[in-house]
């Protein structure tokens, strides 16, 4: 399968369908049919000529040390080439300990005996087949000297993190809160909690290593493809430009697939010692530990609120749990600070260390967490208000960024209440909870939430060739999870060269090709896109100079009025009668091609000047069996303003994913640790639960119209994570309004509701 | 996975006299057993496969009236026969709540029966768990229980039948049809599963060798077709294990219920056929004062394994539901949920 496509180029055959042309359209995945048709190839898809397998042992234990493994026993099974263990690990360039490289995590790569989590690699074994590496894993049957595992947020003593998620602050203050909520008429102190999630990417993380000298060529899941080269090459004392990385496709990442992890390491390590390609392919379960997840946190809450419904104080403090080597605090205190008007405002962090793998970004970091608890307390300080919770939410609009009073790059919130309220009926709602029944006799209630992520980007460059016969080439290393980069960044490129999208060729996904940046933060599409774009600009403004100067061109002397690039041709903009096709300009001017180039960033001084979000607002009902305590989501708006949609298709597939996540966030998904060994007893996909088709019966997406003319050249903004906030806190609200019970601990689950139904 | 050796009978003599052999696992569709060989819970020397052996697919009515399912019927072709269906709707409509539309289509009816539970140290190898190993203990026990047995638990092991196949199978009264060196042998279904007492890894009575060959349905099951329903409460609407489930099949004339039959699903570690709630309700008038008192009956002797004391009273509610659901009459159609607490298609009635 892995010769089929041409995936080293990332070089994507036409398309078959498509309904018009380039940005705005809802075109469909470019990639749709190869990924149907098994065409597309994953990393573990790749089997070079004498492939050896990697399977490693994992640690049951969370806290300790390795006592024995039988390493006789492992080499002794047929089949098996070599075991790596800490007593015969290769050095590696760079102690795991430290963080030489950006976004690097301290990860465990064999370097002693000790084990710091349940599921950690505690041995790799190399063989000429997967079974064969697999039953010698288990015939190292360790044994260890263990320590109680410390799980629970209440075992250790909690301390004042430097940092919250990558790099930020751990606090902010504005104004008096302790002023503030002495003033208030109302208060609400609340605090809710989150569990353990993990990504549960479909493609658990693989990768392929094969060496030639000192060059290292790696098939393995990235997000930040040209970025990976140098810190994959720090850990073998090798330079960036020494390591391919190809990266076509990724069944998902969701922040997993941006950190480098030891297994990975292991891997490559192996097939340099052993001078043979090595594949290492993750086990579900092996994805429940060394590959990161959104840790757990307690929220507490202390509002203020005045006589007429206005905020007097914000309080919020996370606890959010940690690895007792490496930090990742779960920053959801900071989804406080950019939503609603307040006077005084306080988000502060504390942290746990617990025998867990490491925490780490996962699919709208911080934000989830934060926005599954603040549209919870938002919803309670109404209800103590008096007041309807999108009313409450419209009287604390913030016209201004509450936490640094920035203007807003541009914020179409209003509007997404508004036509989110509409569709789904909001003003029909009764303040009072447990007023409504399906025709069954089933409990129903409505919902909201506001949704909000930021609309960041990183650097990203691209380059663009335009050939003698019209068509073109564009570049650039941008990393398909899944979300539609073949296909949205196509289309922006496209649009900057003036060209139908059949005439363009992509490439992408592969290290080699200019830098395309992180597929990170929701950024991607603005970051990457934008850099495309430019790269077609820029093809076409030498174009232009050139059929300008050419006497004998019908563009000549139209500098001054200008021209327009559309369709593969130039057209005078003051005249549409005059125009020339890129083919005859190029081949006029004796040219083969054109190259151009283009950057993707933020520009610093708008970035200093505006506060710069997507927003938007999820409507949810639920019904729910008064006696099962069954829940159901029977129905899901969300209006979402997301500046300027690339694709309508994509956008709105997209915001669906985060708000069916949302729906798991919020009734399902929990890592359950055995409190005695911490180990995670339901680390698979039938006992940690996503949600199903059936749990998402109804749903819609409303794109809501946003011109952002700050946020970059194309107005771009994210639509990867913001499905997920507001979402979960419309459903926790809805299930309060059905029941007339605040469940304050996700999941909200049926022992919730038949306990919570008890005690009312 | 360890080094096996993989036999493809041709009969079911082969078959048996192959499972001689110390170590041996017949194969169903493996959605089970493969699982649990790859996590080394289970680790046979040889793996009968029994998919290729003839005349174990089909659903035929036997001379006196009952109905036989062969072994290798698949869950879903099972629920779907329309005149299987027809007949026992209660059992179609639990195969369909089971598992996906993916797994259905694979399991076996003899794999679904022997299907192992769900407890989560029995899966991780590095649990003690007596089912798996022995004498070594009960990591359950203590840890993570909420959703282990109320019934039928010993203090050797907690662990729930998982099966929702079982549940009406034992409420209507099936016959496992079971084939070893020694010749055929006929066993009630709620015979076949033992309890754990203080041998948990004794899981049936299938002695070594044995294996499943039919399951059937007597004639006079057919007489509860009119009244028969399956509820199974979950932590997802679909594609989830039951917390609690009940089948119930009913004979009402007049105003009262002649005979009723009453199963359990997700509560106890086997199949769980309660009598004395069935006892209750004979002669009585259905409605909402006999199914509460059938639930209590159904629960009286529960107790709560762990953190799990909830499913007493859940599981009371849902065989009062369920009641209800018979008593309203079996669907016309099967609902798009099936056995789900949102399935109801009979709308109000749904509800007492
Ligand atoms: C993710 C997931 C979710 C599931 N959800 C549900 C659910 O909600 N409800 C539910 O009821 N089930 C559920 N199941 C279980 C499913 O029903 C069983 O896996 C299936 O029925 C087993 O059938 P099989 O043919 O694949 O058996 P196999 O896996 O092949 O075998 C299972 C066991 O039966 C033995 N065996 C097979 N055939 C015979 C025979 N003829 N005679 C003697 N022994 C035999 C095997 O040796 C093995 O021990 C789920 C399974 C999975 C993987
Ligand atoms: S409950 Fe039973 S299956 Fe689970 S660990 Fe205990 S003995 Fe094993």
């Amino acid at each position: 399968m892995s010769d089929t496509i041409e995936t080293p180029s990332g070089a994507m055959p036409a398309s078959r369908t498509r309904f018009g042309s380039n940005s705005g359209q809802p075109m469909t995945r470019r990639d749709g049919v190869l990924k149907v048709t098994g065409g597309a190839t994953f990393a573990a898809d790749n089997h070079p000529e004498g492939m050896l397998h990697a399977v490693y042992a994992a640690a049951t234990i969370s806290r300790g040390r390795v006592t024995s493994l039988n390493v006789d026993a492992a080499r002794a099974h047929p089949g098996v080439v070599e075991v790596l263990t800490p007593a015969n690990r290769p050095p590696l360039a760079i102690d795991p300990d430290t963080k030489p490289y950006p976004f690097a995590f301290r990860t465990e790569v064999l370097q002693d005996d000790t084990v710091r989590y349940a599921g950690q690699p505690i041995a790799l074994v190399v063989a000429e087949t997967l079974e064969s590496a697999t039953e010698a894993a288990r015939l190292l049957s360790p044994t260890y000297d263990a320590s109680p595992a410390r799980i629970d947020f209440d075992t250790v003593e909690p301390f004042d993190p430097q940092a919250v998620g990558v790099g930020s602050p751990p606090t902010a203050e504005k104004g008096d809160v302790e002023a503030g909520l002495a003033q208030a008429s109302h208060r609400v102190d609340a605090r809710y909690e989150t569990p353990g999630q993990y990504h549960n990417a479909m493609e658990p993380h693989a990768i392929v290593a094969t060496w030639d000298g000192d060059r290292l060529t790696l098939d393995t899941p990235n997000q930040a493809i040209v970025m990976s080269t140098g810190s994959f090459g720090a850990w073998f004392g090798i330079p960036a430009e020494n390591v391919t990385i190809r990266s076509p496709f990724l069944g998902g990442g969701f922040g997993s697939k941006a950190i480098i992890v030891g297994p990975q390491i292991l891997t490559i390590l192996a097939a340099k010692m052993l001078g043979r390609p090595v594949k290492l392919a993750l086990r579900r379960d092996q994805m429940y530990g060394p590959v990161g997840h959104r840790g757990a946190t307690r929220q507490e809450f202390r509002l203020g609120v005045d006589a007429d419904g206005h905020l007097t104080a914000l309080d919020h403090l996370t606890t959010a749990v940690t690895s007792t080597f490496e930090d990742f605090i779960e920053p959801a205190s900071n989804a406080s600070h950019d939503l609603y008007a307040t006077p005084a405002l306080s988000s502060r962090h504390k942290a746990v260390r617990l025998d867990i793998g490491t925490p780490g970004p996962m699919r709208a970091p911080g934000e989830a967490s934060g926005s599954a608890a603040l549209e919870s307390a938002i919803d309670e300080a109404a209800l103590v208000a008096g007041l309807d919770p999108l009313e409450f939410r419209l009287r604390n609009y913030a016209e201004t960024d509450p936490a640094s009073g920035k203007p807003f790059s541009a914020k179409a919130l209003r509007e997404c209440y508004a036509e989110g309220a509409e569709r789904f009926g909001w003003s029909k709602r009764p303040l009072e909870p447990r007023q409504m029944r399906d025709e069954a006799g089933r409990l129903v209630g409505w919902g909201m939430g506001t949704a909000l992520f930021p609309a960041s980007m990183f650097q990203a460059n691209a380059t663009a060739t335009l050939r003698a016969d019209g068509t073109a080439l564009v570049e650039t290393a941008g990393a398909d999870m899944g979300q539609g980069a073949w296909t949205a960044l196509h289309q922006i490129a496209a649009d900057g060269l003036g060209l139908d999208i059949g005439s363009v060729e992509f490439r992408s996904g592969h290290s080699g090709l200019p830098d395309g940046g992180i597929a990170g933060g929701s950024g991607h599409t603005a970051t990457a896109g934008n850099a495309l774009h430019a790269a077609g600009t820029d093809v076409i403004a030498k174009l232009a100079d050139l059929a300008t100067n050419d006497e004998n061109s019908p563009l000549f002397g139209a500098g001054n009025v200008g021209v327009e690039a559309r369709d593969g041709r130039l057209y005078r903009a003051d005249d549409p009668d005059r125009s020339q096709s890129y083919g005859e300009i190029l081949a006029r001017a004796g040219l083969a091609e054109i190259e151009g180039a283009g950057q993707g960033g933020r520009d610093p001084a708008s970035a200093e000047e505006r506060a710069m979000f997507s927003h938007g607002a999820v409507f949810a009902e639920v019904t729910i069996d008064p006696d099962l305590g069954q829940i159901r989501v029977t129905r899901l708006v969300g209006a979402f303003a997301a500046g300027r949609i690339v694709n309508p298709r994509l956008a709105t597939s997209q915001l669906y994913g985060g708000m069916i996540w949302g729906i798991g966030f919020a009734l399902h998904e929990e890592a359950v640790h055995d409190k005695r060994s911490g180990r995670i007893m339901n680390a698979n996909l039938a006992e940690y639960r996503v949600p199903v088709n059936a749990d998402v019966p109804a749903m819609d997406v409303i794109l809501v119209d946003e011109h952002d003319p700050h946020v970059n050249p194309l107005g771009i903004k994210g639509v990867g994570e913001i499905g997920i906030t507001g979402t979960v806190g419309a459903i926790a609200n809805a299930i309060w309004h059905a029941t007339g019970v605040r469940f304050r601990r996700f999941p909200i689950n049926i022992v919730d509701l038949l306990e919570g139904a008890a005690a009312r | 996975m360890n080094l096996f050796e993989y036999v493809r009978p041709a009969s079911i003599a082969e078959a048996v006299a192959a499972a001689g052999e110390p170590g041996s696992a017949y194969l169903g569709a493996g959605t089970n057993l493969l699982d649990l060989m790859k996590g080394g819970v289970s680790r046979p020397s040889r793996l009968i496969d029994l998919t290729h052996l003839p005349d174990l697919g089909r659903i035929e009515t036997s001379p006196d009236g009952s109905t036989r399912i062969g072994a290798l019927v698949k869950n879903s072709a099972l629920a779907h026969d329309p005149d299987f269906a027809k007949r026992f709707p209660a059992v179609a409509e639990a195969l369909l709540s089971g598992a996906s539309a993916q797994l259905r289509n694979a399991a076996t009816v003899g794999g679904n029966l022997m299907q192992r539970t769900r407890c989560s140290y029995f899966a991780d190898t590095a649990s003690a768990c007596n089912r798996r190993e022995p004498g070594s203990g009960c990591d359950a026990i203590g840890g993570e229980n909420r959703s282990h047995a109320v019934l039928g638990w010993s203090d050797h092991c907690i662990a729930v039948h998982p099966s929702d196949f079982c549940v009406p199978l034992a409420a209507l009264g099936a016959i496992v049809e079971i084939e070893g060196a020694d010749g055929r042998r006929k066993v009630p279904l709620t015979d076949f599963h033992r309890l754990p007492g203080d041998t948990p890894e004794k899981e049936t009575v299938l002695e070594a060798g044995e294996m499943i060959v039919a399951v059937s349905l007597p004639a006079e099951a057919a007489a509860f077709a009119g009244h028969q329903r399956y509820l199974k409460v979950r932590e997802r609407t679909s594609y989830a294990f039951a917390l609690a489930s009940a089948a119930a099949a009913l004979r009402i004339e007049n105003g009262t219920i002649l005979e009723a039959r009453i199963a359990l699903g997700g509560v106890a570690t086997k199949p769980w056929r309660s009598q004395a709630a069935e006892a209750v309700l004979t002669g009585a008038a259905p409605g909402r004062e006999a199914f509460e008192k059938a639930a209590e009956a159904a629960f009286a002797e529960a107790r709560p394994s762990g953190d799990n004391a909830y499913k007493i009273e859940l599981g009371k509610r849902v065989v009062a539901r369920v009641l209800a659901m018979a008593a309203a009459g079996t669907p016309e159609r099967m609902p798009a949920l099936p056995a789900s607490p949102f399935a109801s298609e009979t709308g109000a009635k749904a509800h007492v």
